[in-house]
């Protein structure tokens, strides 16, 4: 089989097809997990960072990412795993931020590399807009989420972790 | 890189992947039962947290020795015996009571922040990358279980008196944690490692206030006998749980 012809640009577009399988409304381009994609003549390789170390979506994200390729049309895919530099929510854009308020889950603070300062203020409540909100648990469903709870409109919720 | 260099570096990733491993894992054990609800999410994701943090010590480790990156991390977890461990044994006392593994937690928290800080300069580029990432990560802990330390020590007298009994046994074993391994030396001429001593004594100066003002009395205790190659009896048991399965079916997947 021929690989198609399509250029880095493309491979970048075919990839936001693959969305984040903890959190379906977002892909793992906008959420700055897929750090590079680079085209040898038929081999694609693909590299990507994990949000937090020990994330368990790992494994799955370098399946989509290879599931994904193929029904592109490439069957030489290589999807490699990097720590350095270091994943950082600030690397999530902006439009991946509407998506994550708008799911329900409160998109993490903006810092300049320093996130324990953020951690002091309270996250806006994605349902009502409130600051009046406080902090149930650090840890949530996944190692990524803080448990929030919103006291005006009585309502729990999960914010992205600043990292 | 040259071979006393090389054995050296090797040690001390695997001691410092299996600190990792076995404390992820005694703090796996309270997974269902914490006592609440809250506590045992919070504590289930901080023990996949270090046991995400071994993988990458391992990781380096089996790249420096040829081995597999991906799967070498199993084999030295599931198929390395009791007598090749090499990590501190504070980490492998069974989990006791809340405020024990609580307060485990919080002495090591603080010391891998020490240390990851002083390993974000280390002339290794690998280590310095994987220290910076994971250093992130244990912000999130060791503020937790700072603030548990505080909670309990200067809640009801039971909290206190349960806070100071594990203090009074996890002492004597934080020693451990700084005793360096044959090698580290010349790992510290190099610039790779940082000198324990130096971290011992920012760990001390930022623990010592801490517990005091939890209304915890440090006690005057002789450092154990125990080093990262004498551990204590309850390492062959940690192991008979951690393996049980993999000695049951030796060529078993999943
Ligand atoms: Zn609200």
């Amino acid at each position: 089989m021929v690989a198609p012809m399509l250029t880095e640009k493309e491979l970048w577009r075919v990839l936001e097809d693959v969305k984040d399988p903890e959190i379906p409304v977002v892909n793992l381009v906008e959420m700055g997990i897929i750090r590079s994609v680079t085209r040898e003549d038929e081999r694609v390789t693909v590299i990507i960072t994990p949000t937090f170390t020990g994330c368990p979506a790992l494994h799955t994200m370098q399946g989509d990412i290879a599931t994904r390729l193929k029904q592109a049309g490439f069957s030489d895919v290589k999807v490699t795993v990097t720590l350095s530099p270091a994943w950082t929510t600030e690397w999530i854009t902006e439009e991946a931020r509407a998506k994550l308020k708008d799911f329900g889950l409160a998109p993490p603070p903006r810092h300049t590399g320093d996130f324990e300062l953020v951690l002091v203020e309270s996250a806006a409540c994605p349902y009502c807009g409130s600051h009046n909100t406080r902090i149930n648990n650090t840890w949530g469903p996944t190692p990524c989420r803080i448990l929030y709870y919103c006291d005006h409109c009585q309502q729990g919720f999960e914010q992205f972790k600043p990292l | 890189m040259e071979n006393d260099l090389k054995d050296a570096l090797a040690a001390r990733l695997l001691a410092m992947g299996d600190d990792e491993a076995i404390l992820g894992h005694r703090d796996s054990e309270w997974c269902g039962h914490a006592p609440i609800l809250e506590e045992d999410i919070a504590f289930a994701n901080i023990a996949l947290d270090e046991i995400g943090h071994a993988q990458v010590w391992y990781a380096l480790h089996a790249e420096l020795l040829g081995e597999d990156a991906a799967s070498y991390p199993d084999e030295l977890v599931y198929r390395r015996s009791a007598g090749a461990f090499r990590h501190a044994p504070l980490l492998e006392l069974p989990k006791g009571d809340w405020a024990f593994s609580m307060l485990r937690q919080y002495l090591f928290d603080l010391y891998e922040s020490v240390m990851l800080a002083k390993l974000a300069d280390s002339q290794n580029e690998s280590i310095a990358g994987a220290a910076i990432r994971i250093g992130r990560e244990e912000i999130y802990h060791r503020r937790h279980t700072q603030t548990w330390v505080r909670r309990l020590g200067l809640g009801t007298e039971e909290s206190n008196s349960r806070m100071q009994t594990a203090l009074d046994a996890l002492w004597p074993h934080v020693m451990e944690l700084f005793r360096p391994l044959s090698g580290d030396a010349t790992l510290i001429e190099v610039g790779i490692l940082p000198n324990l001593g130096d971290v011992q004594t920012v760990w001390e100066a930022a623990i010592r206030p801490w517990l005091t003002e939890s209304n915890l009395a440090i006690p005057e205790a002789i450092p154990s006998n125990y080093t990262r190659t004498h551990h204590t009896k309850h390492l062959a048991t940690l192991l008979d749980d951690l393996q049980e399965v993999v000695r049951l079916y030796p060529e078993g997947s999943w």
